[in-house]
């Protein structure tokens, strides 16, 4: 893979492409968990680890792959891979485990990582899909974690708050700003508004750079040059 | 020789299910040790606000009796019982039951009672009650459970055991009388209970001999 089109895959993850922001894909966890920000930062690993790796696997048996078998064999995979991310929470990080719950085994169903799979890994090879699980993950895990910092600070008036579930050690309150906060954010409708105002902020700035490359197409050298042929 | 295309598939099916249940099943052999002594650690560290101010050296749930039904304790359900103790005398036992008569249903609690008859530590399990009312005995949400930590049967006299608006000694919670009743209720018939049959208690066989300290 070359330079230029590893620095666009780079781009189509984080941006471009954004799992969240753009396909909006694997909403119910990212709307559900990111009432603060160790949530979502540890949503947003345990789904970059499994994106990865299912994208990894079925790139490695793509040549296999039969067209009528192929979602079993993703389902298969996903569902394996999930359950030894499930597991090795339980066993290294319990606190972020209970906190997260059941949205750890509902990785299984987020819709982004079947269509990694199915847009992605069957088709290339291993190292561009696992460069593609990669940035996708992260595309996604900077989401929560920008949703989630977002809601724990209007909600909380606390930032990185339960670090020590991650870390392992005493609790911490995190950065606190102000005792107590704006309920509503931490509660659903938070999130949803959150995610809105993500969304449109993404918008806005890429019709902001859309109009500046317009503004730069429409130098007086050019305008000069079409007046000349009219 | 050919291979029929449905044998294909089958057979790929078959061996990427096989590695699949591969990779799960060492996962767990790896992760399977930590993972039960992070439940017990858990489990141990949620009951010892139920022991308050006790020191104990055995583990809180190494010792366990079940009180079949129908007994005098709060409940239908079977109680169960979690005998704690100290350089292996006795010093405390927690009882599960089941405070009837709460808003919606039962209120599963965790009640622990000192050899002297004195409670050092009330836990709500489980409850049904209404949000933003009756939840508030939650011991995350209001420190209205604390309140009957060093309390016995002779402090206050038993018709203290109410709360203030029916002439008891204990607090109220604003908005929400039935749930407090219902716990003050359980917490009284379980001293009761207690006061009678502490010795049985204590010198009932535990269900898991094998995990008792000596």
């Amino acid at each position: 893979m070359s330079s230029g089109a590893f620095i666009a895959r780079v781009k189509n993850g984080l941006w471009y492409e954004n799992p969240g922001l753009v396909q909006l894909l694997g909403l119910c966890p990212l709307l559900a968990v990111t009432a603060t920000f160790v949530n979502g930062l540890g949503l947003g690993l345990a789904t970059l680890c499994v994106l990865v790796a299912s994208n990894a696997l079925v790139s490695a048996s793509r040549r296999w792959l039969i067209q009528e078998i192929r979602i079993p064999v993703y389902v298969l995979i996903i569902a394996s891979l999930v359950t030894c991310t499930e597991l090795v929470f339980k066993a290294w990080f319990p606190a972020l485990d209970r906190s997260l719950g059941i949205f750890i085994p509902l990785i299984v169903t987020n819709c982004a990582i079947v269509a990694r799979a199915e847009l992605y890994a069957s088709r290339n090879p291993v190292t561009a899909s696992m460069l593609d699980g990669l940035v996708m993950g992260c595309g996604f895990a900077l989401l929560l974690m920008t949703i989630g910092a977002f809601r724990e600070i209007l909600g909380q008036g606390t930032l990185f708050s339960g670090m020590e579930m991650l870390t392992g050690g005493e609790p911490v309150r995190g950065i606190v700003f102000v005792d107590g906060g704006w309920l509503l954010a931490v509660l659903p409708p938070g999130a949803f508004f959150s995610l809105a105002l993500a969304i449109a902020g993404k918008n806005a700035i890429d019709a902001r750079r859309r109009k500046r490359r317009q503004d730069t197409m429409r130098r007086p050298g050019r305008v000069a040059g079409r007046l000349d042929q009219s | 020789m050919s291979v029929s295309p449905e044998l294909k598939s089958g057979l790929t099916l078959a061996l990427i299910a096989g590695v699949c249940t591969a990779l799960v099943a060492a996962t767990w052999q790896l992760t399977a040790g930590r993972i039960a002594d992070n439940q017990q650690a858990w489990l141990e560290q949620s009951l010892a606000p139920a022991l308050s101010g006790l020191f104990y050296d055995s583990g809180v749930t190494e010792s366990i009796i079940t009180i079949p039904a129908p007994h005098d304790l709060p409940g239908n359900a079977d109680a169960i019982v979690y005998r704690v103790y100290a350089e292996a005398e006795p010093v405390a036992a927690l009882f599960v039951v089941n405070a009837r008569n709460g808003y919606a249903g039962p209120i599963r609690l965790l009640i622990g009672i000192n050899t002297d008859g004195v409670v050092t530590g009330v836990l709500v399990l489980q409850h049904h009650e209404t949000p933003g009312l009756g939840d508030r005995v939650e011991s995350g949400k209001s420190d209205w459970l604390l309140q009957f930590n060093g309390h016995s049967l002779t402090d206050p006299e038993p018709a203290g055991w109410a709360i203030k608006r029916d002439g008891g000694t204990f607090d109220q919670l604003t908005g929400a009388s039935v749930t407090p009743r219902a716990i003050i209720k359980a917490i009284r018939k379980t001293l009761e209970y207690f006061a009678a049959h502490a010795d049985e208690i204590f010198a009932a066989p535990a269900e898991s001999p094998e995990e008792v300290e000596p």
